[in-house]
């Protein structure tokens, strides 16, 4: 049987930057940077959650995509096309306060909804998350 | 295309039979017999599953065979056979020309880049992807 999650992709735009938006804005931890001539093996997790590695993928041509894809694959990245996963938080109030003023884009302020209180987070390149409270 | 089940399952069957056999001289016939259709057939439903003939599809799981024996530090002339292509300069030419560059090159290249086998663990389907490893 498959078992578990352990790594899923986020494309983004440039590795430098959406390392900083992680790292630095969401406080993510870095699990692996790893270089190879032009390929970069870039991946991070929540603190709390080590046993899932968040790929942090730059856009490029290569084998799999063609020149054409990969631009027009960014542009629907920067455009905000792609919903990418939802994380949970404790507060996610407090979150919003404070990410908002680290420079991290939102939808709105946070609402009620029948599963708890959501709010809808963008990362630098344009990936969308659902920032979500469970109740009680 | 989306293909019905049970054609799918066919064409898995030839291409299994390709990643188990590659090393020995595999032709067209012997493929459509494995998927149980004619071989005109199954060339036709092979390309529009996988995106390649099967012949081409054949072809880079050598390629990918011999990079990692050429990995392993194994001598050109036996990956060459090794991995089931019958002369030396064919293999050569065709891997540059898929690869960039030819075999004994591509070796160098890899082994100046500043990685071990120790080194974090990368799934090989996004190296293939995104690079040319």
């Amino acid at each position: 049987m498959l078992q578990r999650l352990s790594h899923a992709t986020v494309y983004v735009v440039d590795q430098d930057r959406a390392r900083d938006f992680y790292v630095n804005k969401l406080g993510f931890e870095v699990r692996t940077d790893q270089t190879m001539g032009p390929f970069r093996w870039l991946t991070v997790s929540p603190k709390g959650q080590p046993g899932l590695e968040i790929i942090l993928m730059k856009i490029t041509s290569g084998p799999m995509l063609d020149e054409a894809s990969a631009d027009q694959l960014r542009k629907l990245v920067e455009r905000g096309a792609f919903g990418c996963g939802v994380f949970e938080t404790a507060d996610v109030r407090k979150d919003y306060e404070e990410l908002s003023k680290k420079g991290v884009r939102f939808k709105g302020p946070p609402e009620e909804r029948p599963y708890g209180t959501e709010t809808v987070m963008q990362d630098d390149s344009g990936n969308w998350f659902s920032v979500v409270q469970r109740p009680g | 295309m989306i293909l019905p089940d049970e054609s799918f399952r066919r064409l898995i069957r030839a291409r299994d039979a390709i990643h188990a056999r590659y090393a020995q001289a595999l032709r067209l016939d012997d493929l459509a017999r494995e998927a149980a259709l004619s071989p005109f057939h199954f060339l036709r439903l092979f390309r529009a599953a996988f995106g390649e003939t099967p012949h081409r599809y054949l072809t880079r799981v050598r390629i990918e065979a011999a990079k990692r024996l050429l990995l392993a530090d194994a001598p050109v002339t036996d990956v060459c056979f090794d991995v089931g292509f019958q002369s030396l300069g064919s293999f050569s030419a065709l891997f540059a020309r898929r690869v960039g560059a030819p075999p004994s090159a591509f070796r160098r290249r890899l082994h100046s880049l500043p990685w071990g086998r120790e080194q974090a663990w990368v799934p090989h389907c996004y190296l293939a992807a995104f690079s040319q490893f």
